[in-house]
């Protein structure tokens, strides 16, 4: 520490750097798990893989939790709990989808018909895992392709709100009020 | 989207069984799941309860619907066989194993597999079953509150899904048992390394009795603790180490006697009340512990075989027995069980004349029936005992609700 | 064991003996399974004997599998896989109801035995929601796989997917190219993959 900063140990960064530095390598996942992939997801926590190495621990709550991994078929029972539990979650969320269930419906995109076709009908998906079900190491490799997007934010344009106003101008809306429905349009 | 909306439709899509007006003087109703870390899955549970007394509890399954007999109705046999594999995904080749007998029985060729292959399957299939009850008994672990058994379990787990990855190519969902055979043989040099598995295995699981079973906290959360008695699990269609768990010695290896499990020794294990009373969840773990156990003795009686009668030859083709055409003759209407991890795994067939398409397929899932118990013996007892009841089942979500 | 299996004949005797000829409506004993159709009426009352007798002793039911035949053939079954777990010997017993081709139809019925076998109790629900035969006496039925307000029972032949369901689209279709997104461009680099198989045959 004394060689790297020299004398009183200040390190001067940017804060955007701060924050994201912070972000990206203390991602707690909520812990559901949804089907097959939940236990690749098992595996992926347990001694095998390890996760806990990228400062992933998974949280119950989603109140406590960053990023939500779902792990398998979204049906239509439990869609709207799977909005609900993302409503819960305190920003900035994320949200991996892990196999080809909740990516497009996977195998049962054709016959399924209490499957969601995608989870991103309900809520946006920042990365997508494929697999069926995906390997730890795609798990773990979803989750590094996730710790690049957080590298990139900056608190002077958030990501989201950007999203939101580029989407209404799109679509011809007054962007003043975007901070008022900012779920409405991820199901639309 | 207001959060009212939201209220309606978790109403809307699964109403409450039980409602207000009908409580007693202090009862609550109090929601678990499904997204809750202790159900295994997506799986919910309305709890009725009085102060920390459990009343009444109703699951409320279905959260993991994915619609497995429309696609078997679409399907010819042999392209089920993966959707059968994502039924009870923690014990594919078991699955996999019913369903191809199933449609061996159908088409007629159960006499015709050869020897080599059946060995191989029952192989695979107790290899499986080792991994599927490690599984249940790890992550019953985390339930009681025990961290470590899960992590060893899961690293011995990693074992076995290695060997089956080196067989199939995949590590949890194999599709490599076909109809009329295999997709490919054993490849060279697995006995060795199934043989230096299982000898690594076996100090292991003594390992599990010492740090979870013979545990004092373990015994205290679990003995006792939601007993079924043998004939309420009989009426309720219980099965596996459930039904073994409430002392009744019936295994379907040994009392229908597929493929090669009459040339096979083992002995099934039964809930004896060691520690509690016979039928509790301590017992059920118990069963699964030993039944672990037996495998290892299936798959090393397995392993001599195979490299003793049934030695690998150069000519050999685990698919020379499958099927080019997968037609069925007439109506027939088949029932076809056998056993996995979790207990009876059956499949209704009724073909139609001259295709390869089922007109109905139906799963009998053994979770299904096992986990309609649970308001029975989960009455009356506390609400962290709920817990220990269900992760007691052992339910496997994919297979619940197929 | 106490005594040798039953035949499917001794069965059939024992039910024709016991209940009379009618209640046998048509049995098939030449196939792979062999069973019985059983008047509708009398379902509960032929299970309870087999269940009660001590020659029969049918003590486990292992599935109910709800059928429907389609609107050409107008009729719907439910079958009965039984199976004794003491003397061994299984059983298939099967019932026919009228199907309702129009949802103003009156729903088929058939009479419960959950009050018989426990287990029936959610696999009569489960018939219900799939091809939606109702079940009379069910102390509690309710749909138990699909969403509470599902529309149609899936496992019928003339099902129609619905379009919308709380406001997601149901059926498959190229949701992410329509939403813009595009995926990202398939590279192709030429080369063969360095793994081949090294599952040779031995010699």
């Amino acid at each position: 520490m004394e060689a790297k900063t020299g004398e009183g140990g200040v390190v001067i960064t940017k804060l955007d750097d701060l924050l994201n530095w912070a972000r990206l390598t203390s991602l707690f996942p909520m812990g559901f798990g949804l089907a097959c992939c939940a236990i690749e997801m098992m595996g992926a926590y347990a001694s095998g893989y390890d996760m806990d190495r990228f400062g992933i621990i998974p949280r119950a709550s989603p109140r406590q939790s960053d990023v939500m991994i779902v792990a398998g078929t979204v049906t239509f029972k439990m869609a709207d709990r799977i909005r609900r539990l993302y409503e819960q979650m305190p920003e900035p969320r994320y949200v991996i989808s892990m196999g080809s269930c909740s990516n497009c419906g996977g195998p049962y995109w054709e016959h399924g018909y209490h499957v969601v076709k995608g989870v991103d009908r309900i809520i946006p998906v920042d990365v997508y895992v494929p697999g069926c079900p995906p390997r730890p190491e795609a798990l773990i490799g979803g989750f590094l392709q996730l710790q690049e997007i957080i590298r990139k934010e900056t608190i002077r344009a958030p990501r989201a709100v950007q999203e939101i106003m580029a989407k209404r101008a799109q679509q011809g809306q007054p962007v003043a009020d975007a901070d008022k429905a900012p779920a409405a349009i991820h199901h639309s | 989207m207001s959060s009212t909306l939201y209220k309606n439709y978790l109403l809307q899509s699964e109403p409450n069984k039980f409602s207000l007006d009908n409580l007693k003087d202090g009862e609550m109703i109090v929601n678990m799941g499904p997204q809750h870390p202790s159900t295994h899955g997506v799986l919910r549970l309305e709890v009725v309860t009085d102060g920390e007394i459990v009343t009444d509890v109703a699951p409320h399954i279905g959260y993991l619907h994915r619609c497995f007999e429309k696609h078997a109705e679409h399907m010819a046999y042999n392209q089920t066989i993966p959707y059968v594999d994502r039924m009870d995904y923690l014990a594919a080749m078991n699955s996999e194993h019913v369903w191809c007998m199933g449609v061996e029985k159908l088409l007629g060729t159960t006499n015709q597999i050869p020897k080599r292959v059946e060995y191989i399957r029952v192989l695979v299939t107790e290899l499986n079953r080792i991994a599927s009850h490690f599984v249940a008994i790890g992550t019953y672990g985390i339930d009681i509150g025990a961290f470590t058994p899960f992590l060893w379990m899961l690293r011995d787990r990693e074992h076995i899904q290695r060997l089956l990855e080196w067989v199939s190519g995949a590590r949890m969902l194999y599709n490599y048992i076909w109809v009329g055979g295999l997709y490919y043989d054993l490849p060279i040099g697995f006995e060795k390394r199934c043989q230096e598995f299982i000898d690594y295995l076996q100090p292991k699981l003594d390992e599990i009795d010492t740090v979870l079973l013979e545990n004092k906290i373990f015994i205290d959360r679990t003995a006792n603790v939601g007993i079924l008695p043998m004939d309420v699990a009989i009426n309720y269609g219980c099965s596996g180490p459930m039904l073994r768990g409430s002392g009744l010695k019936y295994d379907l290896r040994r009392v229908d006697g597929y493929s090669v499990y009459p040339e096979l020794e083992f002995d099934i294990p039964t809930g004896t009340g060691l520690v509690g009373s016979v039928g509790d969840c301590w017992d059920r773990n118990y069963v699964r512990a030993l039944e672990c156990r037996e495998s290892v003795k299936i798959i090393q009686q397995c392993l001599d075989r195979l490299q003793g009668d049934y030695k690998r030859t150069p000519d050999f083709d685990p698919q020379a027995a499958c099927p080019k055409k997968l037609r069925t003759t007439g109506t027939q209407e088949l029932y076809f069980r056998a056993e996995t991890p979790r207990g009876e795994l059956g499949y209704f067939f009724r073909t139609t004349d001259r295709s390869d398409v089922p007109f109905r397929c139906k799963g009998r899932s053994p979770c299904f029936s096992n986990l309609s118990v649970l308001h029975e013996i989960a009455k009356g007892c506390m609400v962290a005992d709920l817990i220990a009841i269900v992760g007691s089942v052992d339910i496997v979500l994919g297979e619940l609700d197929r | 064991m106490i005594q040798e299996a039953v035949t499917f004949e001794e069965l059939k005797d024992f039910i024709v003996a016991t209940f009379g000829a009618e209640v046998v409506v048509a049995e098939k004993a030449d196939d792979l399974q062999p069973y019985l159709v059983l008047q509708t009426e009398r379902l509960a009352e032929v299970c309870l004997a087999l269940h009660d007798h001590e020659q029969t002793y049918f003590d486990f039911l292992s599935c109910i599998t709800g059928i429907d035949n389609g609107p050409e053939a107008g009729s719907m079954e439910v079958i009965y896989n039984l199976y004794s777990i003491p003397y061994d010997h299984h059983l298939m017993l099967k019932v026919q109801v009228p199907r309702n081709n129009t949802p103003d139809q009156a729903i088929p019925q058939v009479p419960t035995l959950s009050h018989i076998w426990r287990t029936a109790d959610w696999h009569e629900r489960e018939v219900f929601d799939m091809v939606g035969i109702y079940f009379k006496d069910h102390p509690d039925m309710r749909r138990i796989l699909c969403a509470a307000d599902w529309e149609g029972h899936p496992l019928r032949r003339d099902y129609e997917l619905q379009e919308y369901y709380h406001g997601i689209k149901v059926p498959f279709d190229q949701h992410n190219e329509l939403n813009g997104f595009k995926g990202e461009p398939q590279q192709l680099v030429g080369q063969p993959t360095p793994f081949s198989d090294k599952r040779e045959k031995p010699e």
